[in-house]
């Protein structure tokens, strides 16, 4: 069967230069790069370059990035250690749209007695700033929040809400993990103070992750007992995976030259053609303006996500969606609800994210399947218009 | 992806009964867009007033979609009066088991047959009608529906009544009070279950309750799905049958020998019953 992949802001292939380089770390070289023998110590080295990596990137210091178990880990560090240095007099800022791994822990601290903010979003996604620049009346005031969305792919502000944050004498940290290796994150243009990063958004495997922490920010580590990472997140070095993250870095930025380009003219490809090819009541959620270019959300009226994705799957296709039943919950996506998308488009919302390995004729692929799984569904529902019910 | 089986994706791909009955003699509509499901159901009678032809219509998941052709296929050339004792439960053994949270898809399939049923006999569109104190009111969810999804499915938690009818699962405000419900029917459950216990019965009296047991709460259950069962031998507690028809070989069978035989058998003659099949 066909296979084409069109949910990578879930997770990506592994990319097979990231395999390579990773495996003489399962083979030869599993030292512990803390020891004090040349058989762990040579390890270090490689660590040490995949550090160097990682921070050319996002235009960092070495010295600023701290190697984590993965993105969630990430953010949870962030927020929790600004919530032990600042203490209860804190406020606590964020968006109704962040990912659950900073929902988790601002809400958290919410229910144990810190002032939490979470600012709206309008209709397209984008963050309310006059309610940002009015939470920052407070002091001292820590701003948690994304630089694009997982399930629309919109991009905040993140000059603007960082030079809103920093005039306003606050702290500031973002969760990258969509963003970084589809547009430029550089913390050398943004002064952002605390930055996360996910490897296995970006062709590296799962279990690896980063938080970035500008030299002079006031830090706290979550994990204890070692003296890894100077002391700011003990546990033994997964270095495979760092090497595997190293590498994944060096290849994101090759792709960034062209790469979100094309994936645009793709993605836009896509939306066009399904727009066209099914039957009226599509739409497109989020601000088309300012979007990661491999995302889009799409919500097919009178049917239900999840059935949607069941027949796409039958037909090797996969992608996502916001609706009820596929969210965990019985409630349709946050994100769609906090941008006010009505229930009706958000239960039948259908999000594609492609990859530089996706191709023309996977999108044609999914374009030619589409129509006829939307037919079929909506000649079962009994909200479709009349014409397209089966009677 | 959900566990289903391969009998719900298989109704899935393949949605029987799928529409609207011309000048249908019942027409019942349950849920809504917002909810994330809705399903309508309309149904003709024949002269010997029994089920001629059915259909529906579905907004849902695929486990939605599942239980209301499943539903259609059950209660094809039944009366009124048979197609009112088909439980949820029922509609999730048709299917083979439905995951845990998607329970509620078979509660649907429930509700609308009713509905349906109610507007042949009173002529009541069912559509906005709420019978009794709604507790949960993101869903909308009345004390009377709980109270028999608890009932009907032995539910012993506010999260297992979430995955069969929805309440609790918006703002969570309902909890205490579903937690409520579900505390009542238990304390019957158990009062009932030690009345059970504590009536003395000649071993002739417990033969006769069994076969009456079997007669009256399994065997209908079974031969709707074209199976049928019969009592081999009674040794003390342990009850020994034998499956025939579409039960023997059935590859639930197990299931149905330990969750439905056995489960009704204790409810209603001893708590401590055992059955097994002639064959282990």
């Amino acid at each position: 069967m066909k296979i084409v992949y069109m949910d990578n802001n879930a997770t990506t292939r592994v990319a097979p230069e990231v395999t390579e380089a990773m495996e003489p770390f399962f083979r030869e070289l599993w030292g512990n790069p803390s020891s004090m023998h040349y058989f762990g110590g040579q390890v270090a080295r490689h660590v040490e370059d995949a550090r160097a990596k990682v921070a050319e990137l996002i235009g960092a210091d070495p010295s600023e990035i701290i190697f984590t178990s993965c993105g969630t880990e990430s953010n949870n560090t962030a927020i929790a250690g600004a919530a032990e240095i600042y203490g209860r007099q804190a406020r606590i800022v964020t968006s109704r749209v962040e990912h659950q791994a900073v929902l988790g822990p601002c809400r958290k601290l919410g229910q144990t007695g810190f002032d939490v903010v979470e600012l709206g979003v309008d209709s397209a996604g984008q963050p309310d700033l006059g309610e940002l620049r009015k939470a920052l009346q407070h002091a001292p005031c820590f701003v948690t929040t994304m630089w694009a969305n997982n399930e629309t792919g919109v991009i905040f502000p993140i000059e603007e809400i960082a030079g809103i944050v920093k005039s306003a004498g606050g702290v500031l940290h973002v969760d990258a993990v969509q963003a970084a290796g589809k547009l430029p994150v550089r913390v050398d243009e943004v002064p952002v103070d605390m930055l996360s990063l996910s490897g296995h958004k970006i062709h590296a495997p799962k279990g690896i992750g980063v938080l970035y922490v500008r030299r002079g920010t006031k830090f706290r580590p979550f994990m204890l007992g070692g003296h890894q990472e100077h002391g700011r997140r003990a546990g033994t070095e997964n270095v495979p995976y760092i090497v595997g993250l190293g590498r994944a870095c060096e290849m994101a930025r090759e792709h960034l030259r062209e790469g979100p380009g094309k994936l645009a003219a793709l993605r836009d490809r896509l939306e066009k053609g399904l727009i066209a090819a099914c039957p009226s009541g599509v739409l497109v959620n989020g601000d088309k303006g300012r979007r990661l270019p491999n995302t889009t959300n799409m919500s097919f009226r009178y049917i239900e996500g999840e059935a949607i994705l069941y027949h796409l799957s039958d037909l090797g296709i996969a992608a996502s969606s916001g609706s009820a039943c596929t969210s965990g919950s019985l409630e349709v996506s946050h994100v769609l609800r906090a941008m006010g998308v009505p229930a009706e488009f958000a239960q039948g919302s259908i999000r594609f994210s492609l990859s530089r390995y996706t191709t023309g004729e996977d999108v044609d692929y999914v374009i030619a399947m589409m129509p006829a799984i939307v037919r079929r569904l909506r000649a079962l529902s009994p909200f479709s218009p009349p014409e397209e019910q089966q009677i | 992806m959900w566990d289903y089986t391969d009998r719900v994706m298989d109704h899935f791909r393949n949605p029987r009964n799928v529409g609207v009955v011309k000048d249908p003699d019942g027409v019942g509509e349950v849920g809504s867009l917002a909810c994330g499901d809705a399903l309508k159901l309309t149904f003709k009678l024949d002269k010997d007033a029994r089920i001629s032809d059915v259909k529906f219509q579905t907004f849902g998941c695929a486990s939605a979609i599942a239980s209301s052709s499943a539903l259609t296929e059950m209660v094809k050339g039944m009366t009124l009066e048979e197609a009112e004792k088909v439980t949820n439960r029922d509609i999730a053994k048709f299917l083979g088991g439905l995951p845990e949270q998607k329970m509620h898809c078979s509660v649907m399939g429930r509700e609308a047959l009713e509905a349906a049923i109610r507007n042949y006999r009173t002529g009541e569109k069912s559509k906005q009608i709420l019978e009794g104190k709604v507790i949960c009111n993101c869903f909308g969810v009345t004390e009377e529906e709980i109270e028999r999804v608890v009932r009907e499915n032995s539910l012993t938690t506010v999260e297992q009544v979430t995955n069969y009818c929805k309440a609790g699962g918006g703002c969570g405000g309902c909890v205490p009070s579903i937690q409520e419900v579900i505390d009542r029917v238990e304390v019957e459950r158990k009062s009932a279950g030690a009345a059970a216990a504590a009536r003395p019965m000649t071993f002739l009296q417990k033969i006769h309750l069994i076969e009456d047991t079997m007669a009256r709460e399994i065997r209908p259950m079974l031969q709707r799905d074209g199976g049928d069962i019969d009592l081999v031998n009674v040794e003390g507690n342990k009850v020994i049958v034998a499956f025939r028809g579409m039960c023997a070989g059935c590859n639930v069978a197990q299931f149905t020998l330990k969750e439905v035989v056995e489960a009704k058998l204790r409810e209603f003659v001893s708590g401590d019953i055992v059955v097994e099949d002639v064959k282990s």
